[in-house]
């Protein structure tokens, strides 16, 4: 899998990680292989994640919330979590998906615009991962038109009541902190709503076919009565929202090319070992042409991943960069492991290779963190300065 | 309590390890350098003891200049310091050597306890931790698979083929751990950033008060006469068994004077 990974390196990309990134590279990936892939099929097929076990491994690694500054976390780069995600993604996009619900979602928002109290209180545990947290915005019926959320919070004296639901929230079940957004008299804002409110339930969602190793939940507000401080102070309508998903997007466009390089490695070692009419099919033009057109695909998915890395890094990243990434990056791991699968023939349709696990967890992503659709509108918006849906 | 971790840079045993055919020493270009695995067991056992006595972990290393990506990785873990012995003058050093150097080495430095891994993957000769008590003088506690210490007295399980020897010696001590003894960290973030700034004294021979005109591949007490790369696995023999298959088989272990 090593000389793979190596011959699949045909940009030498690698060469140029610096020496602490390399060792970060080398230490998560060693944690991935050691604690995460042994058990990544069983998860998978069961439907199940040990979502707060893992959340303590990540947590000593450092790894949540990485990129913010102060408050128990890191202060990594921005191409430092980049790395992160990537060797998380390899082993699955779930693993990945809780990671950056944890860290550019939940402590995300807190740190961006939460109260003093609020951050003391909540990202020294959620770095350390003995507190989990999840990000609802999206509803039944409000989806890529986040504008239309029901969810409404009103004022009773001092206090809020929160009233509602949220669907396909990432970790909702095992969350002790919700960030959650409603419509209020004065626009939308941001509230931490604490396990075990009452009025507040969770129900998960089952029956998926993708993101199996993911939790994945409906929260439910039933004139959920929370306190005046706990609303995000700093959170000032929709766009603070959408700046949170933005941030979680950047991990997205370096996650996805761990899942595209894991399936091509993966196909590589196959082709090189499987024989028909007395040779490898690695030998065969058309097994060839798959592999050529597959390793240059994840290799200008990597440059667009280090590229944004750049930018984010330099201050200058802008959001339709982001969704360029998403776009391009996205699209093309979906279509490595789909392409990948035809190589590995029958065997690419069991759990036994990660290559159609990490196709069928691509088509969540695809959809999840602003649709492709939507990130093409926001691109064409930026081409021809027309806005398309807004 | 002080605690100097001795560790070697080793060829990744995953890798294709090759000998130079120059000068019949390991090439250590051909295949990644990590860690020795079993010198990880011995940093986690450091910091353990850090954590429960207090007091300083250095890592200390003799090895070419590429060895400092092993040094920081160990540094990543949590210890505090190291010294890296780098001379060109030890190319192809023996073990009574590379022991002479490392107990000058730990000279330079103030220590209570010594651990080694109990063997390096590339030369496995498991003898530079008992060469190195035989140079300075201070007792030996090794395989062991537990460590614990009270005041000056250091106390270890011992691994035997039966089970273990409880065996005790005052500091200054050196140990070498096995791999049951602990599970080994991975380095948290924090770790590599913080292992950036981590002093790390580089010496050279001089610097320990050693002739280099007295080590090296040319004065080492140990040599490689002759090696070849193992052939190829041949093709296996296929016994069909037309009724006979024991009988036939019996005189092949017969033929190799087998049975």
């Amino acid at each position: 899998m090593t000389d793979a990974l190596d011959r699949l390196d045909l940009l030498e990309l690698d060469a140029d990680l610096e020496e602490e990134n390399r060792l970060l590279r080398d230490t998560v990936r060693k944690f991935a292989d050691d604690r995460l892939r042994p058990n990544i099929r069983d998860w998978f097929e069961a439907g199940e994640l040990p979502a707060r076990e893992l959340a303590e491994e990540f947590g000593a690694l450092g790894v949540l919330g990485m990129h913010l500054e102060g408050y128990g976390c890191s202060g990594a780069s921005s191409t430092q979590y980049g790395i992160v995600c990537a060797e998380i993604e390899a082993v699955d996009s779930g693993l990945r998906s809780l990671v950056s619900v944890q860290g550019s979602l939940a402590m995300y928002a807190i740190r961006a615009f939460g109260s003093e109290e609020q951050r003391q209180r909540w990202l020294p545990p959620m770095a350390a991962g003995r507190a989990l947290g999840c990000f609802g915005l999206t509803e039944p019926d409000a989806g890529s038109d986040p504008g239309s959320m029901r969810t409404y919070a009103r004022r009773d004296g001092e206090d809020w009541i929160l009233h509602g639901s949220k669907m396909w929230i990432t970790n909702g079940s095992v969350a002790d902190v919700a960030v959650v957004w409603a419509r209020t008299d004065d626009g939308v804002q941001g509230f931490l709503v604490e396990r075990g409110t009452a009025g507040f339930t969770t129900t998960d969602v089952h029956h998926k076919l993708s993101l199996r190793a993911s939790v994945t939940s409906q929260l439910s507000f039933d004139d959920v009565r929370l306190p005046s401080d706990a609303v995000l102070p700093s959170a000032e309508g929709l766009r603070a929202a959408l700046s949170c998903l933005t941030e979680a997007r950047f991990g997205i466009v370096w996650g996805v090319t761990g899942a595209a390089r894991d399936a091509l490695a993966a196909t590589l070692d196959y082709a090189g070992t499987r024989t028909q009419f007395g040779r490898p099919i690695a030998g065969f033009q058309l097994t060839q042409r798959k592999l050529a057109e597959l390793a240059v695909s994840l290799g200008q998915s990597q440059l667009v991943a280090r590229r944004l890395g750049q930018l984010k890094d330099s201050g200058r990243i802008r959001p339709h960069q982001v969704s360029f990434g998403k776009f391009a990056n996205v699209k093309a791991a979906l279509e490595i492991c789909r392409e990948a699968r035809s190589i590995l023939g029958g065997s690419g349709i069991t759990t036994e290779y990660p290559v159609l696990r990490h196709a069928v967890n691509l088509e969540t992503v695809f959809t999840y963190e602003g649709t492709h659709e939507v990130h093409t509108l926001v691109l064409g918006a930026q081409l021809t300065g027309l806005d398309a849906y807004r | 309590m002080n605690i100097v971790v001795l560790v070697k840079q080793v060829p990744d045993t995953e890798g294709d390890r090759k000998l130079d055919p120059s000068d019949r020493t390991i090439d250590r270009t051909s295949v990644d350098p990590v860690i020795n695995y079993i010198d990880e067991f011995a940093i986690e056992e450091a910091l353990r003891l850090k954590e429960e006595h207090g007091g300083d972990v250095t890592i200390l290393t003799v090895g070419p200049e590429q060895a400092t990506v092993s040094i920081r990785k160990a540094l990543s873990m949590g210890a505090d310091k190291a010294v890296h012995v780098c001379d060109e003058a030890l190319h192809g050093a023996c073990a009574i050597q590379t022991a002479t150097v490392i107990a000058k080495a730990l000279g330079t430095v103030e220590w209570d306890v010594a651990i080694a891994g109990s063997e390096a993957t590339d030369s496995r000769m498991s003898v530079v931790p008992a060469l190195v008590s035989e140079v300075l003088g201070a007792p030996q506690l090794s395989q062991a698979r537990k460590v614990s210490v009270d005041g000056s007295t250091v106390t270890i399980e011992r691994v035997t083929e039966t089970g273990f020897d409880r065996v005790q010696a005052p500091t200054p001590v050196v140990i070498s751990v096995v791999e049951k003894i602990n599970e080994p960290r991975y380095p948290s973030f924090k770790g590599i950033m913080a292992a950036k700034n981590k002093p790390i004294e580089v010496l050279d021979t001089a610097a320990l008060g050693l002739d280099a005109g007295t080590l090296g591949l040319v004065n080492a007490s140990t040599a490689v006469v002759s090696f070849e790369v193992a052939p190829p696995r041949a093709a296996g023999q296929v016994v069909k068994d037309e009724g006979d298959g024991g009988v036939k088989i019996a005189d092949y272990l017969a033929s190799k004077k087998l049975v």
